[in-house]
């Protein structure tokens, strides 16, 4: 009797298991950039990590049946079969391989960032987000921790020519260009995080005290949110943002609004002058 | 051990013997073991109540020691996590705060598998069963064993007083991340995280103590005729997880002392020049990076410490419950050492996305998928046995046979994070949580109590209440694979793991919270049932049905003893003496189905057996 009932969980829990992924509404977002190759690789990855599943389920709710216990019988004595053994071991090493080849391609385009892609500067910092993106010359101003403080938020290097014309973005909503390139610069002030926008698919830490990066091409328009992914201490659940995916011609509006590094010095000081007669009236 | 196994395999290519090639031998001569090379123990007597239970150099205290401690802790391991799944799933309880949860979440981790899990494995069941199944009279070196575990208890003991200090225990994540551990955004970053590094220190010092006796107790104190070949997979097991755990808790050692340097003296070992909260640290040039390659480096090989002993465990239970050899056993012996070996190359893989070269991705990701195959032979092997068995499905067999479903499971979610490219999308999600907890949570537990339902009677001569018994093991085994398996599709979602609270974001089409509400319900379930089980052993232990001896009909050494339990010493006035492996079972022309180890072969002539 417990044979019977302990087959048939057995053979419901594969069942059950592949219903429920059929059939519950949760699954992943939409994809909203050009890693749709890492949803096939997952997929591919079920089908055949799925099928060993319910396979092994089934044998072992079939021998659980079928060999139950009986006084008067005896196992069969068999301890080793090579030949088995060698064709399970090969059979296992190509499906593993199938596995693995896939991932490894895709792999080798998340870390190969396309020469057009355009750099775009994420500063981390508990718990919030900042962004930085280059100028005219399309080259991000190089920047030093210790530069660090309210009127230098990033801490660009001022003799650098490059870092005059970047736009500072001192906000946590950021927004995309779809269809063009674009390559995080991950830089954190404080301690780890990860810049992560689930239908984006793509992640990576950022660490202090050097640049990480990862590239995306956005494909369709939207409202994202991002999240970040690498716990950071306790407001680390509240440490959201925004992006945004825009057509050519709202990408260049909200372009056109943002500020450059040099015009936020000179406003910086003009508010300084302010400050200070306001103190002396 | 080497030429050993040489020996072994020569030995093998003659196959089955059959009555015939023993015709011309006598019976002495079939019986004949190599003379003994180490002579018996001299042992510790102890002659007071103190050194007999408390200050115990008897294994099978220190052992009953270990695990009373390791379950104790545990149970607090439990009841952190029921609190943080009823904040994750009820937030409007207002149940704790966020600074709470996250160190709550971060105790919890680093209970389960430091001092819950790692301790009962090898403190625990390596204590009560290495010298019992290499058929020794203890440990080789008693004394040590016993500082062994009061160095355990004290690692306990600080690492609970940091629930007392200043601003609490740490809140940086089991995994202990730095800058986050040491700065001033995470609960405990003082006083919290300083006792967390002193505990861990403390308990690697103890563990290198009881992990050399381990060793040095299996290869240098089998008894007569027990060649490595003829260990138990269990022995197997716990042998190489400990030759694992030597090699990789030193870098577990450094990793904190460096950490406990930098938070304590103001060193830059892991720590760049950062700004936290507004304010320059005066620290600079330091990597978090190379903290976590120290940390995996460990924490990798750390994931075999339990599961090998776990492997080894649950292979003796299915062969001796379906009343059947273990299939391929010289197979299974390579896959477990292959495993241990290929768990040092696989470290990184825990670090895809963390920074670090991409480069490594692909290294990392092939030696973690190479990994699966002789993991995969593993489980061949376990069904394989089944497979015209005879199968009593006791509660050791059924707790036994959950983990094959549940490690399956749980393993073939890990082909989807070594993937490096799978691992992008799902690392930092939910989809990691349900994973880890499946593959070394719920899969090595459910080996630790088909392990304490198997071996109960031999420790108190009793066995455990079989009613009882069958309502935990069907409440915890499908009740946790209805906590995880569905936790894996919030990963799928995007849900980060380590949330205090997850809100219903924009990115989720449909709520998670009512996943959640249900995740926390089985889970408040599966965790009441196992306080039936505590309450199960005591009553048993008091009451319970008394055992006969050898109740499962097994082989190995530990069911031999002239007491059961087995008395000071084990084995009475002369220790066994071993003609063959643990897995004569169901051997065509012997009179019962099982032949135990001690049984020459003179006793059971007419019978067909592997020469081992």
């Amino acid at each position: 009797m417990l044979a019977l009932i302990f087959a048939h969980v057995l053979v419901l829990i594969a069942v059950g298991s592949v219903i429920f992924h059929f059939w519950s509404p949760w699954w992943w977002t939409e994809v909203a950039s050009n890693w749709g190759g890492m949803d096939d690789t997952i997929l591919l990855t079920f089908w055949i990590t799925g099928v060993v599943f319910v396979a092994i389920c089934f044998f072992m709710a079939y021998c659980v049946w079928k060999f139950r216990y009986q006084k008067n019988r005896r196992s069969d004595y068999n301890p080793e079969n090579k030949k088995l053994e060698f064709h399970l071991t090969w059979i296992t090493a190509v499906g593993v391989a199938a596995l693995l080849a896939p991932g490894l391609i895709v792999w080798n385009d998340y870390v190969t960032v396309p020469k057009n892609a355009i750099k775009i500067e994420v500063l981390a910092y508990q718990w919030d987000w900042k962004y930085r993106l280059p100028g005219e010359d399309g080259i991000l101003g190089k920047t030093d921790i210790n530069l660090v403080n309210d009127e230098n938020p990033f801490g660009i290097i001022q003799g650098d020519k490059n870092g005059m014309d970047d736009l500072l973005v001192d906000d946590n909503e950021l927004h995309l260009q779809i269809n063009k390139p674009v390559k995080f610069e991950l830089r954190s002030l404080d301690v780890l995080h990860n810049f992560y926008v689930p239908q984006f698919r793509g992640k990576m830490d950022i660490v202090p005290g050097m640049i990480t990066y990862y590239w995306i091409e956005p494909i369709r328009t939207g409202d994202f949110e991002i999240l970040c992914a690498e716990y950071c201490g306790t407001g680390h659940y509240a440490m959201r943002g925004r992006v945004f995916v825009d057509e050519k011609n709202d990408y260049d509006n909200w372009m056109a609004k943002q500020i450059t590094f040099e015009k936020f010095l000179a406003k910086n000081s003009k508010e300084k002058i302010k400050t200070i007669k306001l103190a002396k009236n | 051990m080497h030429d050993d196994n040489e020996y072994k395999i020569e030995a093998k290519s003659d196959n089955v013997s059959d009555v015939g090639t023993f015709e011309s031998v006598t019976t002495t001569d079939i019986d004949y073991l190599p003379p003994k090379e180490i002579p018996d123990q001299d042992l510790y007597h102890s002659h007071s109540w103190w050194t007999t239970y408390v200050f115990s150099q008897d294994a099978k205290y220190i052992g009953i020691q270990y695990a009373f401690t390791a379950i104790g802790t545990g149970l607090l391991g439990l009841i952190l996590s029921w609190l943080m799944r009823m904040q994750i799933a009820f937030p409007g309880l207002g149940l704790l705060e966020p600074a709470a949860y996250y160190q709550f979440v971060t105790m919890h981790g680093m209970i389960m598998v430091v001092y819950l899990l790692t301790a009962l494995f090898l403190g625990g069941f390596g204590n009560l069963l290495i010298p019992l199944m290499c058929g020794s009279r203890d440990m080789a070196f008693p004394y040590v064993n016993m500082l062994s575990y009061w160095m355990f208890l004290i690692a306990v003991i600080v690492l609970l007083a940091s629930f007392f200090v200043p601003g609490g225990p740490t809140g940086a994540g089991w995994t202990l991340y730095p800058p986050q551990a040491i700065t001033a955004g995470t609960a405990g970053s003082n006083a919290g995280i300083t006792l967390m590094l002193i505990s861990l220190v403390l308990f690697v010092a103890g563990f290198t103590m009881g992990g050399l006796n381990y060793i040095v107790t299996t290869l240098q104190y089998r008894t007569q005729g027990m060649t490595l070949m003829r260990l138990p997979l269990t022995v197997w097991g716990i042998f190489i997880a400990t030759v694992l755990a030597m090699f990789a808790f030193p870098a577990l050692l450094v990793g904190c002392i460096m950490m406990t340097l930098d938070n304590v003296l103001g060193t830059s070992f892991f720590m760049p020049t950062i700004i936290s909260m507004g304010e320059k640290l005066g620290t600079e040039g330091g990597s978090p990076i190379l903290f976590q390659h120290l940390f995996w480096f460990f924490g990798h090989p750390e994931v075999y410490i339990v599961a090998l002993p776990a492997f080894g465990i649950v292979s003796d239970l299915i062969s001796i419950h379906s009343r059947k050899t273990i299939f391929g056993y010289r197979m299974m012996v390579w896959a477990i050492v292959g495993i241990g070996a290929l768990s040092f190359f696989v470290w990184a893989h825990h670090m895809y996305v963390s920074g670090m070269s991409p480069w490594f991705g692909y290294f990392f990701a092939t030696t973690t998928l190479i990994i699966a195959v002789p993991t995969a032979i593993k489980v061949y092997n376990w069904i394989l046995t089944l497979w015209k068995g005879n199968i009593q499905l006791t509660l050791p067999m059924l707790f036994a046979l959950a983990f094959v479903v549940t490690f399956v499971n749980g393993g073939l979610t890990g082909i989807f994070l070594g993937n490096v490219t799978v691992d992008v999308p799902l690392s930092d999600t939910y989809f990691v949580v349900a994973h880890f907890h499946m593959v070394m949570g719920i899969a090595p537990i459910l080996v630790i109590f088909g392990a304490i339902y198997h071996w109960f009677p031999l420790i108190t001569g009793r066995m455990l209440d079989e009613g009882m018994g069958r309502i935990h093991f069907w409440v915890t085994f499908i009740g946790s694979y209805l906590i995880y398996f569905p936790m894996h599709y919030q990963g799928f979602v995007g849900v980060p793991r380590r949330y205090f609270e997850i809100y219903d974001s924009p990115y989720m089409s449909v709520s998670g919270l009512s996943l959640n509400a249900f995740i926390t319900v089985a889970a408040l379930i599966v965790g009441a049932t196992q306080l039936l089980f505590l309450y199960n052993l005591i009553f048993s232990a008091r009451a319970g049905k008394k055992a006969e001896k050898n109740p499962w009909k097994a082989n190995s050494l530990e069911w031999l003893t002239p007491e059961m339990p087995p008395g000071h010493g084990n084995f009475g006035k002369e220790l066994p003496k071993v003609y063959r492996w643990a897995y004569d079972f169901g051997v065509p022309g012997a009179k019962e189905d099982y032949i135990p180890q001690t049984t020459p072969p003179s006793a059971v002539v007419g019978s067909k057996v592997e020469k081992s």
